[in-house]
């Protein structure tokens, strides 16, 4: 194993970790928001795969045009999710935690049975996108440019994230209700109407994620299944309830995989995830940044 | 009150031992091999719901990986009998131990953990059991490990011509499981289960080993889970690592306690009863089309019933005179 090669897998590390932490950032901006973990996020990605991969088959869109597109439908689709199914969720009476936990998760079965009823369990992927399978060289080290792209999204969206939560009244209106969300009645905040706003917002982000996995991952069924339990553990890693937790969170875990990739065989690559997040929250268990 | 709560405590024993005998007779009506097929698997259900219960409903730590105490029985017995020739009745007890000292051994980092935090390294646990065996040669890897058949006999555990030995023992686990938690339910590990449930730091203040009885809650539940494990291997008689610890048998564990109503004593047993019966329906009649629609209903059913009946199904049979009683204190 060379130096070479080593930062080789670190540099791709670091751009998937990027991606790792859009795909979760949705997940803890809801959790921050109302202390519900959507258990259906993986299909959330899965349904914005599935849209740019048909939006390039029929209409030729590339995944970087479609993109914006995606991440509008599922701005929508994140705000209905919630005003149909959560809203009642988190007012159970009783058992409030499993209620959340099963009701978004039966949402999960139902998401994936319509997509192989739909769109049949076969894989299918983008082909000859404008970005697809080609790789640029930076000082002598490859980078796949899907991937680059997606970081520069990710960063971006972070950012954007980061400027929307502090310098809007949406955002603050957000950040207030997450507080407090009975004082914030009180002011004429419509509690709903955030919540809504922050399940679409939290969808759309996943959409963005979604449209650039598209380009170089194969879409089926089960997609979201195996990206859901990095979410959950990018975002407990980096503590719930911290948006920004979810970057470094995202980072590390893309790191540490890269890093286990070199050492174990590739089949047992995520058992380094794992491990480092059972390391993080043994010492630490409310997450590297986590206020709950 | 005392009185009431012996007369009702004597009264589930009597509804489980007539239930129980009823449910001892039916194969003598039913012969059809693919009923009989379901209802052994409604008891194993049963059975390793109820137990999955004891942890996460009434002590309130919800585990989303005991299909990590559930492979562990089936790959402990299914190795000693296909390696070591010994008899999976030891197999079975070696896996329960295993498994019940492997949930102190995890326990006793894990339980200082709080919330989703909790639920998700439970996950990442099993996820990583399940990786570790499908990478391990020796116990076949990811083809898993066929029981060869060595001859029909309740010594072996073996029966190829006939159901019926496997559904007695199932249902004996079913019974095993539900006794034990109605035993439970009024012993001191009860009491203080339900109290770390409700509020972990107050039950602490007023003396309850919080640590402890967690400890307690997970060994007694990783046993009964893995011995269902063991009764698995021996009844499909192949075993590969996703079947038998992928993720999604964590939850199916955890389904018919959540929708027959969590933390309750026949909860379990009701939500097998509806739940188990309509997956194998759904999937036999409209799931063979491969097109998901045994997944549509499935899912939509867990959505509704969770929303609509956060106690569970086993709040429809609460007497009215009850409910009509609390609401009127509030």
């Amino acid at each position: 194993m060379t130096a070479e090669t080593i930062i080789q897998s670190l540099a791709s590390g670091l751009l998937m970790g990027l991606l790792y932490g859009l795909i979760a950032v949705g997940l803890a901006l809801i959790f921050g928001l109302m202390d519900v973990v959507n258990f259906a996020h993986g299909e959330f990605l899965m349904i914005a795969m599935y849209a740019t991969f048909f939006l390039f088959a029929f209409f030729a869109i590339d995944p970087l045009l479609s993109a914006p597109l995606v991440a509008a439908a599922l701005f929508v689709f994140g705000a209905i999710v919630y005003l149909l199914i959560v809203r009642f969720a988190v007012r159970a009476k009783a058992n409030a935690g499993m209620v959340q936990i099963f009701s978004t998760f039966g949402l999960a079965i139902v998401m994936r049975g319509l997509a192989q009823f739909f769109f049949t369990p076969d894989y299918r992927s983008v082909t000859n996108s404008w970005l697809g399978g080609k790789t640029i060289s930076i000082g002598g080290i490859y980078l796949p440019e899907p991937q680059l792209v997606g970081a520069l999204v990710s960063i971006a969206a972070f950012a954007g994230l980061y400027f929307f939560i502090h310098r809007t009244d949406f955002g603050r209106a957000l950040e207030a209700t997450r507080e407090d969300a009975g004082a914030v009645a009180l002011v004429g905040i419509d509690k709903n109407r955030v919540f809504a706003l922050g399940w679409g917002l939290g969808a759309a982000l996943v959409g963005l994620a979604g449209a650039i996995m598209a380009i170089f991952f194969y879409v089926y069924p089960d997609v979201g299944a195996s990206f859901a339990l990095i979410a959950y553990v990018t975002v407990a890693l980096g503590g719930f309830g911290s948006v920004f937790g979810a970057f470094a969170g995202g980072i590390i875990v893309g790191l540490v995989e890269a890093t286990t990739a070199l050492i174990l065989p590739p089949s047992l690559k995520s058992v380094g995830i794992y491990a480092v997040y059972l390391l993080v929250v043994f010492v630490r268990p409310r997450g590297l940044f986590g206020s709950m | 009150m005392d009185k009431d709560f012996a007369r009702r405590r004597r009264r589930e024993l009597i509804i489980a031992f007539c239930l129980a005998a009823i449910a001892a007779l039916v194969p003598l009506f039913v012969k059809d091999v693919y009923v009989q097929n379901v209802m052994v698997l409604t008891l194993m259900y049963a059975a390793l719901s109820q137990s999955w219960n004891i942890l996460s409903g009434y002590c309130g730590q919800i585990s989303l990986g005991h299909a990590l105490y559930f492979g562990l029985g089936a790959y402990t017995t299914a190795i000693l009998f296909t390696k070591f020739g010994v008899l999976p009745w030891f197999g079975m007890l070696a896996g329960g131990v295993l498994s019940a000292l492997i949930a102190m051994a995890l326990g006793y980092p894990c339980f200082r953990l709080r919330g989703h935090y909790f639920v998700i390294a439970t996950i990442v646990i099993a996820e990583i059991g399940l990786l570790l065996i499908q990478n391990w040669e020796w116990a076949g890897a990811a083809l898993g490990i066929d029981i060869p058949v060595r001859g029909d006999s309740w010594l072996k555990f073996q029966f190829t011509r006939s159901k019926l030995p496997y559904f007695y023992f199932a249902l004996a686990l079913a019974c095993v499981a539900w006794f034990v938690t109605w035993w439970l339910e009024d012993s001191k590990w009860g009491y203080w289960w339900r109290a770390v449930k409700d509020n972990p730091d107050a039950a602490e203040s007023l003396g309850v080993v919080v640590f402890n009885s967690k400890m307690g809650a997970a060994a007694v539940s990783a046993f009964l889970v893995a011995v269902g494990g063991s009764f698995y291997a021996q009844f499909v008689s192949y075993i590969d690592p996703e079947s038998v610890m992928g993720f999604q048998f964590s939850l199916l564990m955890a389904l018919p306690a959540v929708l027959g109503g969590i933390g309750t004593l026949w909860g379990p047993v009701l939500g097998a009863v509806i739940l188990i019966p309509l997956t194998e329906l759904t999937r036999s009649f409209i799931g063979g089309s491969g097109r998901g629609v045994d997944l549509i209903v499935y899912g939509t059913l867990i959505v509704l019933i969770s929303l609509a009946l956060p106690r569970g199904l086993v709040s429809l049979f609460a007497r009215p005179k009850f409910l009509w009683r609390k609401a009127a204190v509030r």
